[in-house]
């Protein structure tokens, strides 16, 4: 896949530019991050200062697993509409006469959804921990400050985003109907969310080791979806809604 | 652009009588389309070029080409495969069978992109991004094609389709005849060499029709070549050197006024105020009479007669002191006009009438 950093930049700036101007889009992508901070953090303020400290944990480990839904859930939505969301407009053929290479297209489009989402995830995450930090009781403040789940999830949300952009993008170019590439845009997107959670909870014992083999291999994985879904982008299904 | 002169001087060739494609071979209606012939290097070349969808045969083994600076009509009824063959040379689908050049360029996976650079498409839908200000959806595309000074070449463009006013307008507030002009503003972007217009008049009101009829004639005089998909034959007469008439196989191909007089012969019609008593010894033997047979209008009394003519310039004057000689009240003589519509007709008809 060769690209364009100026036509990547150029589908990326247009991307954000539509995002910005749909209400929809940003009020649906505003709530899902806000809900996602607001449970956590309720339930840590609410720990009282007489809990076991199994208690403790268990609710840090659920406060910090839930915002890892943010980097899954708003990529999906947005990257399922990306393609068929254009291609019912009419924008899409014209855009596929001009010199732009699928590549080109596609990381442009991925890009446009990969940095606001992370963005967005990291500032719920920093957001949530200085709450903690400044209102949550001391014994729960340092436990949240010193959870292993914390410095992970500064790995795994760019991973788990990237997971989720092409698994939407892939649907979304070979779907016709922008809400069936939205469902099954969430369903592909939560295997991994569902590893992590099966770490979180320690329902697979969380070691450093597994944790960079995760990641390891969440990182291959997205490097290989990535050239699967340029592959599956083709200009004549996506024109006439079939291959050739 | 239409104000602007291409870089690309090779494929610069302005448009002139000699210039533009000689008379082409008109296909007998039913009977295989012959390749258009072109003078000097064709700007598309298409040879043989088939698509099947399925068991759905799109586009049948259709040939010919069209020269650069020339305004080629392409016609035929809906799902007739001009669309698809539309596609096909802007290299978004692949043909199933058959070759074709586009801006001396192989159609193919080696050289779509290079043909990308060099052609604009302009589809039926205008395709805008509505959320987007009509300067930020040609800045959009301006980036895609990689142009240099992309400001000057947006006013250019959007001067040339008159919306120099409307350029920071959110596309989704203008009405659809204004969003057509857009799209059109887009195609002049890139200078293309070969321009592929998919009804570029619809939904535009008649002045609007008649600004854009203009810059595609400017267009023309510049060297750029138009590939014209339109339903509008008076368009099409207007506008076009030559016109291809498709229904899956191509119908026939040629300049409209040939095609008018391959498939009818020259007719003088005449109308009279009464029947005549002898029509047969009126027009029998005049020169350059074929024959006559009663046509036109025959109400409120009056009489038509339509004479099957060998030369207009002929018959005429001789039908006249006939027609004098004999007492008759003339209201009108004159040579009988088929249009372009009437070939489409007859061709698409005929057609339609054997696929039954």
């Amino acid at each position: 896949m060769s690209a364009s950093g100026s036509r990547v930049v150029a589908v990326m700036g247009k991307e954000l530019a539509e995002f910005r101007r749909n209400r929809l889009i940003v009020a649906s992508t505003a709530f899902l991050p806000v809900m996602f901070l607001a449970s956590p953090t309720v339930s840590i303020l609410l720990i009282k200062a007489s809990a076991p400290s199994t208690v403790l944990d268990q609710r840090v480990e659920a406060s910090l697993f839930i915002p890892l839904l943010i980097p899954v859930l708003v990529p999906a939505l947005l990257s399922a509409y990306s393609v068929v969301g254009e291609r019912e407009q009419g924008t899409l053929e014209p855009v596929l006469t001009t010199p732009v290479s699928r590549a080109e297209l596609l990381l442009g489009k991925a890009a446009a959804i990969f940095l606001p989402a992370v963005a967005i995830a990291y500032l719920m995450f920093g957001v949530f921990v200085a709450i903690t930090q400044v209102a949550a009781r001391p014994a729960v403040a340092r436990a949240v400050w010193h959870a292993p789940q914390l410095p992970a999830a500064l790995v795994f949300i760019p991973l788990l985003a990237a997971w989720a952009i092409w698994v939407g993008l892939a649907i979304s170019a070979r779907v016709s109907d922008t809400r069936v590439a939205q469902q099954l845009s969430v369903l592909g997107s939560l295997p991994p969310i569902a590893l992590t959670a099966l770490v979180s909870f320690h329902l697979i014992s969380p070691t450093f080791g597994l944790a960079a083999a995760l990641a390891g291999a969440l990182l291959a994985v997205d490097g290989i979806a990535c050239l699967a879904v340029a592959r599956l982008f083709d200009r004549e299904r996506l024109v006439i809604g079939r291959s050739h | 652009m239409a104000t602007r002169a291409r870089a690309d001087t090779g494929s610069a060739v302005k448009a002139t009588p000699a210039g533009v494609a000689p008379p082409a071979a008109v296909a007998e209606a039913g009977g295989p389309a012959e390749v258009g012939t072109t003078a000097g290097p064709a700007a598309i070349e298409v040879s043989h070029l088939s698509k099947t969808f399925g068991d759905r045969m799109a586009v049948d083994d259709v040939s010919f080409s069209v020269a650069r600076g020339e305004v080629f009509g392409f016609l035929g009824p809906n799902g007739a495969g001009k669309t698809t063959t539309v596609r096909i040379l802007g290299t978004l689908i692949s043909a199933t069978a058959g070759s074709a050049t586009v801006a001396g360029i192989a159609v193919g996976p080696a050289g779509a992109a290079r043909i990308r650079q060099r052609i604009s498409v302009m589809p039926e839908s205008p395709g805008l991004y509505l959320r987007l200000t009509v300067t930020e959806n040609l800045e959009y595309f301006a980036r895609l094609y990689g142009l240099p000074g992309r400001a000057a070449r947006i006013r250019e463009a959007l001067a040339a389709v008159g919306l120099s006013d409307r350029a920071h307008v959110l596309a989704g507030g203008l009405s659809k005849g204004l969003r057509q002009r857009v799209a059109l503003a887009r195609t002049l972007l890139n200078d293309p060499a070969v321009m592929f217009l998919d009804e570029p008049t619809s939904g535009l009101d008649p002045v609007a029709a008649h600004e854009v009829h203009d810059l595609i004639t400017t267009l023309r005089d510049r060297g750029v070549t138009i590939f014209l998909t339109t339903h509008r034959l008076e368009e099409a007469e207007r506008l076009c050197d030559r016109v291809a008439i498709m229904n899956t196989s191509l119908r026939t191909i040629g300049r409209p006024a040939e095609l008018r007089q391959r498939l009818f012969a020259r007719s003088l019609d005449v109308t009279t105020a009464a029947p005549m008593a002898e029509p047969d010894r009126v027009f029998g033997g005049l020169p350059g009479v074929r024959g006559w047979q009663p046509g036109g209008p025959a109400d409120g009394g009056r009489a038509g007669y339509a004479l099957s003519v060998s030369s207009v310039a002929q018959a005429a004057p001789a039908v006249t002191r006939a027609l004098v000689a004999a007492g008759a009240d003339v209201l009108s003589i004159a040579e009988s006009r088929h249009t372009l519509e009437d070939v489409y007709l007859k061709l698409v008809g005929e057609h339609g009438e054997r696929s039954r």
